[in-house]
């Protein structure tokens, strides 16, 4: 096994030029997600590695084997993929063993080897004793593990899941991202995960890359590394709630937006009129007093283990949330209405972000 | 640079060939001819010809009548079907779950059927009831005059309001209580809700319902034939049988034909265009969801007497019928009174098995309509496919084609089938039963289209692309996944042709020669040379097989699930 | 003054209590959610005080007037009752503009009207929909349609809003927006709110008081703060918030988790009554257990996911699992490896047969 390696591709639709140009290494057995918006192009990537479209230009490598390429299309059913699709696509007039067995069938294996891997698989996927089941009869969570089971048993050199937990509620989405996970590193399959959700890219991804609305991809690498140190505020915003706090250049150091405060704390040394701190709700930290900005506390949610705060700092609004357990014990809970003073775990430093949400500039240590 | 599947000249283009050229050949090229006869005299566009035809007194006066009695029949029927789907759906009327039902009978029966028993039953002289009266009670005159305006449009009626009926109790019933339940809170009382919030909504599905009758009497042959050629009240579809009949197909009567022809077509594709557009409009919320229901009104004392008038009509319109048909026919001679000296089951008999013109009609329905239906449902998957499945240029061409003969009525069609194979294009089959078959797939295209892109719908493309990527070629993938969930649909349609089918009248009533009878031309022949018991025989003995073949398809239906 | 008043109210399905002894006081200008799973009752007690389902028990009064009573046979029909009320799938009608929803329930009530353009535009202007007044419900969005319910509630200036699920139907991001406009307009209206929701954080967020429900019967009813720290049963404590129950047994020798022994600092809280029994169950938030180096309940990381702000991690303490929440800036040990706990806060309740 030697993973995914995929060059040059491009992809236009009339004048629509999805990817231009794309490149992208991904490693065997590594659990590789693609982040981004709707209609940015991440289905269609999956859909050209799947063999559904055929690129425009550029190459695509599965396991040392070139399957797209200018004079090459490998037709979907000989790639040796698995894949997974949103509404689970399971077929309503087979079983569940017949839905997963049919792989194998159409491989031509031997009918012994067939049961054996089809039932390996789904007691694999935790389906064991469903196995006559209609697809009518199972609910989606079971649906969707229904599509997983028959996307492994042929032992696929790679995994392609599209969007796979999106028609689950919310809870059996949390549920399953992490047994897919399990899953993926037990059996040490190469996957590649498309989604818009950040919160499954974070939790589940050994690596994952950030895609914008025009097909290119923005930055790659571990989940840590780029909710904490992404190459620009596109990402940063995409990755989680962010405060932005912009600030002016004066002679004594930096001013927030209404003029008057000054900023306290680190700042890098730049030359030039702005620059934008940005910093989480969790990278506050509130106290009553003594160092820190000053802000008042226009409303105060109680969240169970969070403490949720909408704070007025220097004319602007910013999120903070503080583990509660902590508060009530120093005494640290406030009320609307209520002064602060706030500092910060870490910032992360940005040129612009303008008001209208579009980001400019890049991001500085 | 990789070049694009879909400009290559493969399957995908073959296929959009074949669709276009069966429509084109068995639905386009007839509607086609009747315009162009109508329109193109002696070489050249003629449309003060036109006008000269509508103007003679007879057509004048059949367009006028077509629009009374659609109108009547439609407003009547309107108000019948949504009273009884409001009953239905929400009141506490006892036996709700049998009513739905019940109501739902008088579209099984052919009305041209139920005619012909009105006319046993109210004819001013010969007809029992009038003659009860009269004999009995000593009444001087009949209590009724079957061949009538009012006459034609009371039968239709009794035969058509199911269309409002399940159009209305359909969307009582899945409309979301809260919508209701809102105006409640808001301080509106039962009467103000109905009134401001229920009828309003429901108000697309009532007009619809009513277009669709308007369409159907429009186009309907049976009824007016029996019940108003004796008081000489004609529809266009009568007019043009007459005249066609009369003549033996005289040049001067296809053109009038054609011409009533085209008005028809007009009308009835801007009734369906409206359809359309009220459907689009009032495609309001269908929320089936909690289990709370829409409040019931209680009807507290009319409970009864309400039930006892569902059932009164049920007896009246099915029962009633029904019974007059069967036992005419088990009489000697009409107009005999009805004891058992008088009845015998030589008529059915004879009718089964010994007349040839009887038997052969019988096999003739059954084959035609298993054949057309056959015929349009491999078709109908085909074309079907390509419309749902394909990405080629010009589907819309094909969806067009397709949902034409549902504007185009039955006459038109009859009319359309003989301009076309009657050698004009080197195939001669006029009087064969061949031009019924062809007259057939023509008519009920629409309808297999319709049963079988709704079911290719339900084949999500995901379907197909987990297939290939589990390893299925496209063939494999057609074979496995698509042929296996497509097969339901296509039954569907078959029996939605072939019950149509074997009861129909108005095309074949045109069509046929004297060994190409149906069983409809057979009970209205019988009917209009005066032999009363024998068509009544032919038509009990069609009810049978209509209600056994009904019973049957949705026994097989069941198991099939 | 309580302005609403739920006294000892049952309803009954068949064989079936859907709601039984259910008692409750709503202040004027007070928001109290009724929480619960699906099927708990809280839909049918939010109805009964609308007044669709008649009730088997008790009486219901708001301000001086009653609403429903068993004893005197009385029923108020929901028409009278002058609640604003907003539905689930927002019940606002497609073939009337905002503004004549909005203004429906003033006609029916045969005000002048000028009156009716004054309290309309009013309710139009609290939910932000002044412009877009002429639409058509199916125009607006899923949250739009949410507030033409709302402002048509706020028409009459009632003294009772009744909403059951309001947020439920809207996309998930919308939802806390619309949650602190709720919000706002009940603090700047002074509206008493009965709020049916099934999502603990929005019940949490949103209510002054929380009556928690299960099998008809409530369980807890308190603050925020109260049911979360001092959840009434177990039942309280699982279903708001995160939780994590280790089985525990007591033997001679001290307090066990499975085969690991719990050290007597991690278990100070255990009541007595439960020693004698020989088992119980140690429920935990996430949130409130600290890694420690040494000591403490040992066990190993057998997941740990980045979330984002916070890290989730999974430790098998033998064949049982404890789930830990931390913030990413905390210190806390890698998969795999051998790791302490201790709880910062913690309840004992008696185990049975159902887990």
């Amino acid at each position: 096994m030697s993973g995914i390696r995929i060059e040059g591709l491009s992809k236009s639709y009339g004048a629509n030029q999805v990817l231009d140009g794309l490149d992208l290494t991904v490693a065997a057995g590594e659990c590789f997600t693609l982040l981004g918006p709707s209609s940015c192009g991440k289905t269609v990537l999956m859909r050209l590695l799947a063999g559904f479209e055929t690129p425009d230009a550029g190459r695509i490598v599965i396991d040392d084997t070139v399957v797209a390429a200018a004079d090459v299309n490998v037709p979907t059913d000989r790639r040796g993929i698995g894949m997974v699709f949103q509404d689970y696509a399971v077929w309503p007039h087979m079983s569940v063993r017949d839905n997963v067995v049919y792989p194998l069938k159409l491989a031509g294996l031997p009918a012994d080897e067939r049961a054996e891997r089809t039932q390996a698989v789904i007691e694999l996927v935790g389906l064991s004793g469903l196995e006559q089941r209609m697809p009518s009869q199972l609910s989606g969570g079971q649906q969707q593990r229904v599509a997983l089971a028959r996307a492994l048993v042929s032992n696929p050199a790679l995994l392609l899941l599209d969007e796979p937990l999106n028609n689950l509620d919310a809870n059996l989405r949390e549920e399953m991202r992490f047994e897919i996970r399990e899953l993926q590193q037990r059996l040490g399959i190469t996957v590649i995960y498309v989604t818009h959700d950040q919160e499954i890219a974070l939790a589940i991804s050994d690596r994952l890359a950030v895609m914008d609305e025009k097909g290119h991809l923005r930055q790659i690498g571990a989940p840590n590394e780029l909710f904490d140190h992404p190459t620009d505020a596109y990402i940063y915003r995409f990755l989680g709630v962010a405060n932005f706090v912009p600030l002016r250049k004066v002679s004594s150091g930096w001013l927030l937006p209404d003029g008057t405060t000054a900023w306290v704390g680190q700042s890098p040394e730049r030359h030039g009129e702005h620059l934008t701190a940005g910093f989480r709700p969790n990278d506050i930290v509130l106290s009553r007093d003594g160092e820190g900005l000053p802000g008042i506390v226009r409303r105060a949610s109680f969240l169970g283990s969070q403490m949720d705060y909408l704070i007025d700092v220097g004319g602007v609004s910013l999120r903070a949330s503080t583990d509660s357990r902590h508060a009530l014990s120093d005494g640290q809970m406030f009320r609307d209405g209520e002064a602060c003073r706030i500092r910060f775990h870490t910032v992360q430093w940005f040129d612009e972000v303008l008001p209208d949400g579009a980001v400019k500039g890049e991001f500085h240590v | 640079m990789f070049s694009k599947a879909a400009s290559r000249f493969g399957t995908p283009q073959i296929l959009f060939g074949l669709a276009v050229g069966i429509l084109v050949v068995f639905v386009a090229v007839p509607v086609l001819l009747i315009f162009f006869n109508a329109l193109w005299v002696d070489g050249h566009f003629n449309v003060a010809d036109v006008i000269k035809v509508l103007s003679e007194p007879d057509t004048y006066k059949a367009l006028v009548n077509s629009l009374i009695l659609a109108s009547g029949v439609t407003i009547t029927g309107t108000i019948v079907g949504t009273f009884f789907a409001w009953l239905v759906t929400r009141t506490d009327l006892p036996y709700k779950g049998a009513m739905k039902v019940l109501f739902l009978v008088p579209f099984m029966l052919p009305s041209f059927i139920g005619a012909l028993a009105w006319k046993m039953l109210l004819s001013p002289r010969a007809g029992y009831i009038n003659r009860f009266f009269m004999e009995t009670l000593g009444f001087e005159e009949p209590i009724f005059n079957i061949y009538s305006y009012l006459g034609i449009i009371g039968v239709e009626t009794m035969y058509l309001f199911p269309f409002v009926f399940i159009q209305v109790s359909g969307a009582l019933e899945r409309m979301d209580p809260t919508l209701e339940e809102s105006a409640r809170i808001s301080g509106a009382d039962l009467f103000t809700i109905t009134r401001k919030i229920t009828i309003p909504l429901v108000l697309p599905s009532i007009l619809s319902g009513a277009l669709l009758i308007m369409l159907y009497s429009m186009a309907h042959f049976g009824t007016v034939a029996v019940l108003g050629i004796e008081a000489g009240i004609y529809n266009i579809p009568t007019l043009i049988y007459e005249r066609i009949h009369q003549s033996a197909g005289s040049f001067a009567a296809i053109r009038t034909g054609t011409v009533l022809s085209a008005v028809l077509v007009i009308t009835a594709a801007f009734i369906i265009w409206l359809q359309n557009k009220v459907l689009a409009r009032g495609r309001y919320q269908i929320i089936a969801g909690k289990s709370f229901r829409p409040a019931e009104l209680k009807l507290r004392g009319l409970r009864i007497p309400l039930l006892v008038f569902c059932i009164a009509y049920i007896g009246f319109t099915i029962v009633l019928p029904t019974v007059t048909i069967f036992m005419v026919g088990g009489l000697n001679t009409y107009g005999l009174p009805f004891t058992l000296e008088n009845m015998t089951l030589n008529n059915y008999r004879y009718i089964l098995f010994e007349w040839d013109l009887t038997r052969d009609a019988i096999w003739n329905s059954v084959s035609l309509g298993a054949a057309s239906a056959l015929i349009t449902m491999f078709a109908g998957v085909i074309i079907s496919y390509v419309i749902v499945k394909m990405k080629v240029r010009g589907k819309g061409l094909l969806e067009f084609l397709g949902m034409l003969p549902f504007s185009v009525p039955g006459s038109v069609i009859a009319l359309g089938v003989i301009l076309a194979w009657s050698g004009k294009f080197g195939i001669n089959i006029y009087n064969t039963v061949w031009i019924i078959l062809v007259a057939y797939i023509a008519r009920y295209m629409a309808f297999s289209l319709k049963a079988n892109s709704a079911a290719l719908e339900q084949v999500h493309d995901s379907l197909v692309e987990a297939a290939r990527a589990s390893g299925a070629t496209m063939w494999q993938a057609l074979r496995d996944i698509v042929i296996p969930l497509v097969r339901p649909g296509m039954v569907a349609a078959f029996f939605l042709i072939f019950l149509p089918a074997l009861r129909e009248l108005t095309v074949s009533v045109l069509l046929y020669g004297p060994t190409s009878r149906t069983i409809g031309v057979a009970i209205y022949t019988l009917n209009e040379d005066g032999e009363t018991v024998y068509s009544a025989a032919m038509a009990g003995i069609a009810l049978i097989i209509i209600v056994v073949a009904e019973v049957v398809v949705k026994r097989f239906f069941k198991v099939g699930k | 003054m309580s302005y609403l008043k739920l006294r000892n109210i049952g309803k009954r399905f068949g064989n079936v209590a859907a709601v039984s002894g259910l008692n409750l006081d709503v202040e004027r200008g007070e928001c109290v959610a009724l929480l619960g799973p699906s099927g708990c009752g809280k839909t049918t007690t939010l109805r009964m005080v609308a007044g669709f389902e008649d009730i088997d028990e008790g009486e219901i009064e708001a301000g001086d007037r009653m609403l429903s009573s068993r004893k005197r046979n009385y029923y108020l029909p929901p028409e009278k009752r002058d609640f604003g009320m907003v539905f689930q799938a927002f019940a606002v009608w497609p073939h009337m503009t905002v503004y004549e929803n909005v203004a429906f329930p003033l006609r029916i009530r045969k005000l002048p009207a000028v009156e009716i353009e004054r309290r309309t535009r009013e309710a139009l202007t609290h939910t932000n929909l002044l412009k877009v007044a002429d639409a058509h419900p199916d125009d607006l969005s899923g949250g739009g349609k949410q507030r033409v319910a709302l402002a048509r509630a706020l028409a009459i200036q009632p003294d009772v809003m009744l909403l059951d699920e309001p947020l439920s139907s809207l996309d998930p991001h919308f939802r806390e927006e619309m949650r602190f406009e709720i919000k706002d307009i009940q603090r700047r209206l002074g509206l008493s709110i009965l709020y049916v929701t099934h999502d603990q954080s929005e019940a949490m967020a949103l209510s002054d008081r929380i009556l928690v429900m299960k099998n008809g019967v409530v369980q807890q009813v308190g603050s925020p703060t109260e049911v979360y720290y001092h959840p009434a049963n177990r039942f309280v404590f699982g279903f708001i918030g995160l939780s994590s129950f280790l089985r525990a047994s007591f033997s001679g020798g001290g307090i066990m988790v499975g085969d690991t022994p719990m050290p007597l600092a991690v278990a100070k809280d255990a009541p007595v009554e439960l020693v004698g029994v020989g088992e119980a169950v140690l429920a935990v938030r996430p949130a409130d257990v600290d890694f420690v180096a040494e000591g403490g309940l040992r066990g190993v990381v057998r997941r740990r996911a980045f979330l984002g702000e916070l890290v989730d991690y999974q430790i098998a303490i033998g064949t049982q699992i404890l789930r830990v929440q931390k913030s990413r800036h905390a210190v806390g040990p890698q998969l795999g490896e051998n790791c302490g706990v201790t709880f910062a806060n913690s309840h004992w309740y008696p185990y049975s047969m159902s887990d």
